[in-house]
């Protein structure tokens, strides 16, 4: 048995528990989306009952991680791997807000007919969905490069964003009946670029972990 | 991006880089190898040793710590078969130079060992002893510096009342503390510390931790400690040893949370050692 296996193991342990919830917050993103484009409201109300059980799993990471710095006085490399588990699993709990966050526009929209045709949050919603799931790669393979070309996608996603809450506004004046649905179809594009900044706050984490240096990937 | 990154790091490094330029050194080791018989215990290393700052050296058993921190006040010359080359350059003199007088340099360069031990005397004589050694003959000078060693080395309040009561009735943190002030009595320049808190209870170890960094205000500090905590704690740079080689030497908050060398985290995370 090789020193200090029992903590290699926990080490191991803390960072499956963040692939978990990272996963079942993936999971409610993608969900609260199709709720939103089917207009599926059982579909939306799973997605925030749900949110609880990944509040659970944001505990159970922060209380193993802080039993780990007590009982195993971390240094270098295992210090940051705790500190940045500690950092992920927070901005995959606000990842899983979203998810709630755009499930409620859901419902406030309701079955009111939309106004057009959803073509571009859909496409924007993946292009932070491909975010999520590179960073989430970059923390699982320790691979600096896969977080930087996550974070090099934040600023197209930024651009969509800009051109769609324009586009959206522009529609108020010609369909005032819309302007509710409007409005909850600009926050969801709101939700989805803060998708994009959470998975590159994750990517930042990751190059951390990996050199020891804080770097900003959002310049 | 990368452009970025690279200029704020250069820009680090040459914060780094003034830093180190105006920091005075109380030590310069050049090229030190230190031998028992035919066997190299230290490898020919070179570090400058900053004034009133704590440097930690750490690393496992039989790496060449101990044996690097008594050739500073060449407490090696007792060993059989012990001897040294190259320079630990103090006030301009090499302190391996057979010119130096030992007595005279242990009064500057003090030492405190592992386990408490103090003389089977009074608290009072634990402190005098040497000074009278020295010629100091006055009582009333001598008292003052009995207080003065106690009350730097934070022991005076707990022994004020019993100064004439037997060293040895005090507990070992006590002890160990009386041993600083032993050393503090000299009015050295430099201390080197090998493990002092190692044989104590935590309590006991907090408060001669406390008293360390204390005393870098008056002195250069160096500590021998298989502790990475305390070395973590207390030390301003950290030196890691391994099988006579000084591997890295950096500032202690650069070696504990992102060391240069893999041997070096190996060690301070408990891989090895």
């Amino acid at each position: 048995m090789s020193a200090r296996a029992n903590f290699d193991n926990n080490l191991k342990e803390l960072k499956e528990m963040l692939l978990e919830m990272a996963h079942k917050s993936e999971q409610a993103m993608k969900e609260s989306m199709v709720a939103l484009l089917n207009q599926d409201m059982d579909k939306a109300k799973k997605v925030i009952d749900g949110d609880n059980e990944i509040d659970d799993m944001e505990d159970a990471i922060n209380n193993k991680a802080l039993l780990l710095i007590a009982r195993e006085s971390p240094v270098a490399t295992d210090l940051r791997k705790i500190s940045v588990a500690l950092k992920v699993s927070s901005e995959v709990e606000r990842l899983a807000d979203i998810a709630v966050n755009i499930a409620k526009s859901t419902l406030q929209i309701g079955n009111e007919e939309y106004f057009k045709d959803i073509i571009d949050i859909p496409k924007m919603m993946g292009m932070a969905l491909e975010m999520v799931s590179e960073s989430i790669t970059a923390y699982y393979s320790e691979d600096i490069e896969i977080a930087k070309k996550c974070a090099e996608k934040d600023d197209a996603v930024d651009n969509m964003f800009g051109d769609l809450i324009q586009e959206l506004l522009s529609y108020i004046p010609k369909n005032p009946n819309a302007t509710n649905q409007i409005i909850q179809l600009s926050f969801v594009c709101r939700f989805i670029e803060r998708i994009a900044d959470h998975s590159t706050n994750i990517a930042e984490n990751v190059v951390y972990l990996v050199t020891g240096k804080r770097i900003n990937l959002n310049e | 991006m990368v452009t970025t990154y690279l200029e704020k790091e250069s820009t680090e490094q040459t914060i780094q880089t003034t830093v180190q330029l105006h920091m005075e050194h109380i030590l310069k080791v050049h090229n030190l190898e230190i031998f028992y018989g035919e066997k190299r215990a230290v490898n020919g290393i070179s570090m400058d040793i900053e004034k009133n700052s704590i440097t930690a050296l750490i690393g496992p058993s039989g790496c060449g710590k101990s044996t690097f921190l008594r050739s500073v006040n060449r407490m090696n010359d007792l060993i059989p078969g012990a001897r040294a080359q190259g320079e630990i350059i103090y006030e301009d003199l090499n302190i391996l130079s057979k010119q130096i007088n030992v007595v005279a340099l242990r009064k500057e360069i003090g030492m405190v060992f592992q386990k408490p031990n103090p003389f089977p005397k009074s608290i009072y004589e634990n402190i005098t002893h040497a000074l009278k050694f020295s010629g100091l003959k006055k009582k009333s000078q001598l008292d003052e510096l009995v207080e003065e060693s106690l009350q730097k080395a934070a022991l005076w309040d707990e022994v004020k009342d019993r100064l004439h009561k037997s060293a040895l009735s005090l507990s070992g943190g006590q002890q160990q503390r009386l041993c600083i002030a032993r050393t503090i009595a000299m009015k050295p320049t430099v201390m080197l510390l090998d493990e002092p808190s190692s044989a104590l209870d935590p309590i006991s170890n907090a408060k001669v931790e406390d008293l360390i960094v204390e005393l870098k205000k008056d002195y250069s500090i160096i500590i021998v400690t298989h502790n990475m905590q305390q070395a973590s704690r207390i030390s301003d740079k950290t030196a890691f040893f391994l099988s006579g080689d000084l591997i890295e030497y950096d500032a202690t908050e650069k070696i504990f949370t992102n060391p240069s060398v893999k041997k070096t985290e190996e060690y301070i995370s408990g891989r090895f050692g």
